[in-house]
């Protein structure tokens, strides 16, 4: 059995799973209940001086039937007093001393106001803090949040402040919301963070109901821009994330955060170089449970790969990220189609015509549309049989013209069938040869 | 059904104290039981739960021995319908294949992934117009059609997990929401349209007179029943579709300006002369006859029915009594139709005698499996070469005691009114059409549905209606 334990500049925990910041870790009776479903650590719900919140809240994307693909919120931070949340975090590290518990803060930027919200956070015993540079809605109009996360010297200098008094391991959450997230993670590091937590929500209008025309969430009729997260964000998070593991000016502990749902995207998040996970739409949509299948499913892979523990392969693609130049020009694949498995929807056949490069064929039709034509001019009737094959008739099965295909990966990608379009190699022996090598020579 | 609903938050057993974690404050109203009531005096003994709280019970399996009868014989529906979050959620599994099989394979081309996908971007009347542009008789389809064998049977899901797309019942979901929102189908006005006779309210009929009032000419339909439909108002199982859900298909085409004269036979009280004179061209869509004979001893008795008499019967509402025990003859489609609707009419004992073995029969596999589940008994190798009062006799020496006795071996050809046509061609007493054109010998008349194809499904017969309706047009211009 892998070990699963992580150690994350200096906060122990017993596993890598930690709650995010926001709603599923707003108050001790949460965060207790999400530790004995098994969850690692958790970052509390952002304390500073209580807000007033509105409602509605919170809105999604759906997609096909699929519930919450993408979660949005105007939520803002914690609404509760400030020691109300410090006396509940006492309790909680009484009753979870193994636990990680990480104070989030966001406070006015005044030298003082900081170094008074610090101390009074780790007299409550809170494990490490994160400072909230990152919230893009509401409290950044009042100079917090994104306001500070989107200038690196705000950001360096509140970082600053912190580190001046502050005992345990200053985590900084970046946002996204800036043309290069590098440069405040560089900010972040001049100012003395030990870590970074990325990436915060993105600024986001999810959509707009078509009979009242307000945008969702409403709030009497009217809307603002809120932040988006859960699994639409994941691709964005991977990006964001592999950009900071791999700048040297960075190097350090990154606590990843956008779309973890499962042990999947867990791997792949440590995999580009992460430390901890941490997780809030999931959670959010199916509660804290999920854990058990995040930690025995990534205990089950690491042990069929041979990892003794995170650390065994912690940021072993990143050395795979490189930049398009210095890809091989030379390394050729196409697709094939098993005509086996195919079932004849032929949405290779329509991708490859109408999205990419016209070499996916059905015999003896020079378009799709030809083929179309042909097929509803013959009458059907009522077969008088009692049973039908099922089995699909080779003239609909497509066939790609290997001499054409510029292995695009499209049709394997709208293929609805396991193992039917595969991609292969078809190097003729060429050295391999990058775009940079090419223009050198 | 629920009679209660407690809405008691679920999570309050599992929390270290009954205090809300968050406020503090003790549960409150949420951990009062609330019983909510609609109605006056009936929820004084029957508490009805609040519409949201509950899902409404699925139909009755079970039918009471003792049939309703009015306005119409409820039987309980064969495939209820799906409601709106199941078809959006069956709608989504579709895959939107390219020139997709389901579409090829249905006789009347509709764009099944079309109007799938319309369902599911929440376009319901989009996707019922995508249907009955290709089928005026969509609502008729979407029951009847043994799509098992047709577009479900082509659906390539069988390849990857063998459960093809519901399309028969999201066809009925469009179809319900436009006759609901009172759809209306195109149609054209215009000076001096030429005429078009339609012999036979059937759906043949009823698909080509459609179609030619799309493009404005002026259509009569002509039949000999008092009601329009054909075989969807007097021939279907119950089970499957009613005559009022016929009529409302039957008015729908009634909406774009085209006459009905019912109970008017053609070669009878209207001659073909006067039809010849007053028509620019005629559609035959006349359908079959009736039952054919076993031609055996005792089919007169008055126990023994005809099964498209039977079944025409208990349609309207004037079900023949059957006793406590049938034997239907035969091995089709409505030979099980009259079988089940024997059952569900009160019979306890329904055998189906067919002369060859299990394998031969003409029926669909599902309809089979469906007389199985309907506890129907099949007698195989049977011959019956008697019938009495008491029941059948067979060839083999088996005599099936029963009271009642359908026959249901196929119906037999119009003949007499067919060879009133002298110059169309007649091969084994059915029409002879271009297949392109529905067009016949005698280049005015058209012809389409089971008098051409000998009998086949209703989307056959739409199919050629709106095949022929094509050919008039073509022909006339």
């Amino acid at each position: 059995m892998a070990d699963l334990t992580s150690q994350f500049a200096g906060i122990h925990s017993p596993n890598p799973f930690w709650l995010a910041s926001g709603p599923p870790a707003n108050c001790a009776d949460q965060v207790m209940r999400a530790f004995d479903a098994g969850w690692g650590g958790a970052v509390w719900k952002t304390i500073g001086e209580p807000i007033t919140n509105v409602s509605s809240r919170y809105s999604s994307v759906d997609l096909n039937g699929y519930r919450m693909m993408g979660l949005n919120n105007i939520e803002l931070i914690s609404d509760r007093p400030i020691d109300v949340n410090l006396r509940e975090i006492s309790q909680v590290k009484q009753r979870y001393p193994k636990n990680a518990v990480i104070a989030s803060l966001m406070v006015e930027s005044k030298r003082e106001a900081w170094h008074d919200i610090v101390k009074r956070a780790e007299d409550a015993g809170s494990d490490g803090l994160e400072l909230n540079f990152g919230c893009p809605h509401g409290m950044s109009e009042r100079g917090m949040g994104s306001a500070v996360g989107q200038v690196p010297e705000y950001a360096c200098m509140i970082t600053e402040w912190v580190k001046e008094v502050a005992r345990t391991p200053v985590l900084v959450k970046l946002t996204p919301n800036i043309s290069d997230i590098r440069t405040v993670a560089r900010a972040a590091k001049q100012g003395g963070a030990d870590a970074l937590s990325a990436i915060n929500t993105i600024n986001s209008i999810t959509g707009i109901d078509l009979d009242t025309l307000t945008p969702r969430p409403d709030v009497g009729g009217k809307s603002s821009h809120g932040g988006y997260c859960g699994p639409a964000v994941k691709p964005i998070a991977l990006h964001m994330v592999e950009q900071i593991a791999s700048d040297p000016e960075v190097q350090l502990p990154i606590s990843a955060i956008g779309g973890i749902g499962s042990w999947r995207e867990a791997a792949e998040f440590i995999l580009l170089g992460a430390g901890t996970l941490q997780a809030c739409t999931a959670p959010m949509h199916y509660g804290f449970r999920i854990v058990e299948d995040m930690i025995d499913g990534l205990s089950r892979w690491m042990d069929s790969k041979g990892y003794a523990n995170l650390a065994a392969f912690r940021g072993l693609s990143l050395p795979r990220v490189t930049q398009w130049q210095h890809l091989d020009l030379n390394y050729k694949i196409i697709a094939r189609i098993n005509p086996e498995t195919c079932i004849g929807c032929q949405l290779c056949y329509t991708a490859c015509w109408d999205g990419a490069h016209q070499c996916i064929h059905v015999d003896g039709y020079v378009n799709p549309e030809a083929a179309a034509e042909v097929s509803r001019a013959s009458l059907a009737s009522t077969p008088a049989g009692t049973t039908v094959s099922h089995a699909t008739p080779v003239s609909r099965i497509p066939k790609v013209d290997e001499h054409e295909c510029v292995g695009c990966n499209l049709c394997w990608l709208v293929c609805p069938v396991e193992n039917c379009i595969s991609m292969v190699r078809v190097d003729k022996g060429d050295q391999p040869q990058t775009w940079s090598e090419r223009v050198k020579s | 059904m629920k009679t209660h609903s407690f809405a008691i938050n679920p999570n309050i057993h599992t929390r270290p104290s009954a205090l809300h974690p968050r406020t503090g404050r003790i549960g409150g109203f949420l951990m009062r039981p609330t019983l909510i009531f609609i109605g006056a005096t009936k929820s004084l003994f029957f508490p009805v739960p609040h519409p949201r709280l509950y899902s409404p019970p699925t139909p009755l399996r079970h039918w009471k021995l003792k049939p309703v009868p009015q306005p119409e014989i409820a039987f309980p529906e064969l495939h209820p319908p799906l409601s709106h979050q199941a078809a959006v959620t069956e709608a989504n599994r579709c895959l939107f294949c390219w020139n997709a099989p389901c579409a090829s394979a249905c006789p009347t081309h509709i764009d099944v992934p079309r109007f799938i996908k319309k369902i599911a971007s929440a376009n319901p009347l989009g996707s019922a117009e995508t249907i009955l542009d290709a089928n005026v008789l969509g609502l008729s389809c979407s029951r009847v059609c043994p799509v098992d064998v047709l577009c479900e049977g082509a659906c390539v899901y069988h390849n990857v997990n063998g459960q093809p797309i519901a399309i028969g019942l999201l066809q009925r979901h469009a179809m319900d929401h436009f006759y609901a929102s009172a759809g209306k189908l195109p149609y054209k006005t215009i000076p001096d349209a030429k005429k078009i006779a339609c012999i036979g309210a059937g759906p043949a009929s009823l698909a080509c007179a459609a179609e030619l009032r799309k493009h404005g000419l002026n259509v009569t339909i002509f039949d000999k029943r008092p009601q329009p439909g054909g075989l969807n108002t007097y021939g279907v199982a119950q089970y499957k579709f009613t005559p009022s859900d016929s009529t409302r298909e039957v008015d729908l085409i009634r909406a774009t300006g085209v006459e009905f004269r019912t109970g008017t036979a053609v070669g009878e009280s209207l001659s073909i002369e006067d039809l010849e004179r007053d028509y620019d061209a005629i559609f035959l869509g006349i359908g079959l006859g009736a039952t054919q004979p076993l031609g055996i001893p005792g089919e007169s008795l008055p126990n023994v029915i005809n099964a498209l008499e039977f079944i025409a019967a208990y349609k309207t509402a004037q079900p023949l009594p059957v006793g406590h025990s049938v034997a239907v003859i035969g091995g089709g489609n409505t030979a099980i139709d009259a079988a089940v609707a024997a059952k569900y009419l009160g019979a306890r004992h329904v055998s189906i005698l067919y002369r060859r073995s299990e394998s031969n029969i003409s029926a669909f596999a599902f309809e089979y499996e469906h007389a199985r589940r309907a506890g129907i008994n099949f007698v195989w190798n049977a011959r019956p070469i008697r019938l009495t009062e008491h029941g059948v006799e067979c060839d083999n020496g088996l005599v099936v005691a029963c009271e009642t006795v359908i026959v249901s071996i196929g119906q037999s050809r119009l003949l007499d009114t067919l060879q009133k046509i002298r110059t169309i061609e007649l091969r084994n007493g059915l029409v002879v059409v271009d297949p392109q054109t529905g067009q016949t010998a005698n280049p005015k008349y058209f012809a389409g549905g089971d008098c051409v194809n000998g009998g086949r499904e209703v989307v056959d017969a739409a199919a050629e209606g709106k095949r022929a309706a094509q050919g008039i047009l073509q022909w006339l211009t």
